[in-house]
């Protein structure tokens, strides 16, 4: 569904991105195309892995079960999940991500250093959708 | 400058939930403009349509849809579409027939018939839209990225919770006294704090609903207007449609991330602080002139920054303005003395259209309850999904 915004397995981990050749600008999500600094001429856009941590710009949930296309079971109750946007400080951009499973609201705070690592979107019987999750680098879950 | 143009009339649908169709909510506000303006249809040589994507295929083509509705007559006809800024586009394109030359008098209408709930993107697979990636990847609404504003705002400038409720309580009293908002109760702070958490810390009642609704102008060259026998009209004088400029670096929806600024270092101006810039720069006046403003208050935090962005404090002053007084009727800069979207809810292509017919007759001194003492000058601010600035300065 998002081909190759992310990849690697265990600690290696990573969201994917692109950079121009030329300008050095980076792009995430990947743009493969031209590149959209209006100075620069355009470079090849080659991929790149961001940075695996970063630190929460800001952070909220959704109490209420959000429209489709987001897939979820309507006959299951809602449980909400963090939503979190993180700045990383080397590419100097914020990518928003959910929080892994039992992350809320409560155990976060703006600042705070959290680590992308994968996780399921979600499954049916025949699909397991993986995704992008972000974790706190200590505290509430190991 | 590029010269002015006349705000002959006015008109609106009221806002609600009313089932019906958009062309009739719009239909209905073009009516009443033509008739606040004291003009025919016949008379009117141009007609533009700011386009719903909701109400299927007739949606797109909103200016003929309108045009049939009211009778062919053929006029020369535009449609536009700009997510939120539609209304402010489509005023913009009047604006540019009239001053070169195309067009004497020129109907502007937006009407919509929005759905329950949270909007959502059109149906059918699209990967390549981030706007369906947005919901697809993440479930990131729109108050999503409201309550991400939110907590940003808590974290950095020591907003707080009641500062956010109180915003509802000042736009939900001007609302009540406005006949064509949905809302028209006074709410008070201790009805946000009880209504329901939608995306933390932003509740039920920090959030704009949903509406129908129509608002339409009748715009015309100011020869036109003394013609007409109106000597001293509103004027509009600017209308802002800048885009951001890279790198964009606050998180906007619908988009996942934020530009990279590892290559070029990001403008001095946010994109929102550039929208109100554009407009300033171009009527040549300043936050110091305005006698009242009207913000797109998607949510209440999103209020306090359009004050910041508006200059009308500093970086990190709104919820200050706001606990001083400042931005309520009788304050020092009125903000939303229409009850804002608090008080409408968003029916997206007239909103931006519906901010204008409030200046008009603010600026005509004919708001009725709601009227700021002596109003000259207004300006509406207004953001559209994908990079589409809004905003309009209007004069007396
Ligand atoms: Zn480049």
């Amino acid at each position: 569904m998002v081909e190759g915004w992310f990849g690697g397995e265990g600690d290696a981990f990573r969201l994917l991105g692109t950079r121009c050749s030329a300008c050095a600008a980076v792009f995430f999500p990947r743009e493969d195309v031209h590149c959209r600094n209006p100075r620069c001429a355009g470079g090849e856009l080659v991929e790149v892995p961001l940075s695996r941590r970063g630190r929460v710009w800001s952070y909220t949930d959704g109490r209420y079960r959000p429209p489709s296309p987001y897939v979820t079971d309507p006959e299951l109750p809602w449980e909400p999940y963090a939503l979190i946007a993180v700045e990383l400080a080397a590419e100097r951009l914020v990518v928003l991500g959910q929080g892994v499973p039992g992350l809320g609201v409560a155990d976060l705070a703006v600042g705070m250093e959290v680590e992308v690592v994968p996780g399921v979107l979600h499954e049916d019987a025949e699909t397991v959708w993986t995704t992008w999750q972000w974790r706190p680098t200590t505290g509430v879950r190991s | 400058m590029t010269g002015e143009v006349a705000v002959l009339g006015a008109g609106m649908h009221p806002w609600g939930k009313w089932g019906r169709s958009f062309v009739e909510y719009g239909a209905t506000a073009a009516r009443a403009a033509l008739a606040d303006a004291g003009l025919e249809w016949r008379e009117v040589g141009s007609i533009v349509g700011a386009d719903t994507v909701r109400g299927g295929y007739p949606g797109y083509v909103a200016g003929a849809t309108f045009a049939k509705a009211l009778g062919w007559q053929g006029t020369r006809v535009t449609s536009v579409y700009a997510a939120c800024a539609s209304g402010a586009q489509a005023v913009n394109t009047a604006r540019a027939q009239i001053l070169s030359g195309l067009a004497d008098v020129v109907l502007v209408v937006g009407a919509d018939a929005a759905p329950k709930g949270f909007f959502r993107p059109a149906g059918g697979d699209r990967p390549d839209d981030p706007d369906w990636l947005r919901f697809r990847v993440l479930g990131a609404t729109n108050p999503t990225y409201f309550g991400l504003y939110a907590r940003r705002r808590i974290a950095v400038h020591g907003d707080t919770l009641e500062d956010f409720a109180q915003v509802k309580v000042k736009n939900s009293a001007m609302g009540a006294l406005n006949p064509y908002a949905r809302y028209r109760k006074r709410v008070t702070g201790e009805e946000v704090a009880a209504s329901a958490v939608v995306a933390d810390p932003l509740r039920l009642l920090d959030i704009c609903a949903t509406s129908d609704g129509g608002a339409a102008l009748v715009l015309s060259s100011m020869e036109f207007a003394r013609r007409h026998g109106v000597a001293e009209p509103v004027r509009i004088r600017a209308v802002s449609t800048v885009t951001p400029r890279y790198p964009n670096t606050v998180l906007d929806l619908p988009d996942i991330a934020t530009d990279s600024a590892v290559a070029v270092e990001p403008a001095a101006r946010t994109f929102r602080e550039s929208i109100a810039g554009a407009a300033y720069e171009e009527a040549g006046i300043g936050p110091e002139d305005l006698s009242l403003a009207e913000v797109y208050d998607l949510s209440t935090a999103l209020e306090l920054q359009w004050y910041e962005d508006l200059g009308l404090c500093g970086a990190g002053e709104g919820a200050k303005l706001l606990r001083e007084g400042a931005t309520s009727l009788d304050g020092r800069i009125p903000v939303n003395p229409s009850g804002g979207l608090a008080s409408f809810g968003e029916a997206v292509p007239a909103q931006a259209i519906a901010q204008v017919c409030e200046l008009t007759w603010q600026l005509r001194g004919a708001a009725g309850d709601r009227q700021v003492a002596g109003a000259r000058v207004g300006i509406t601010a207004n953001q559209g999904l994908f990079g589409h600035g809004s905003a309009v300065i209007a004069v007396r």
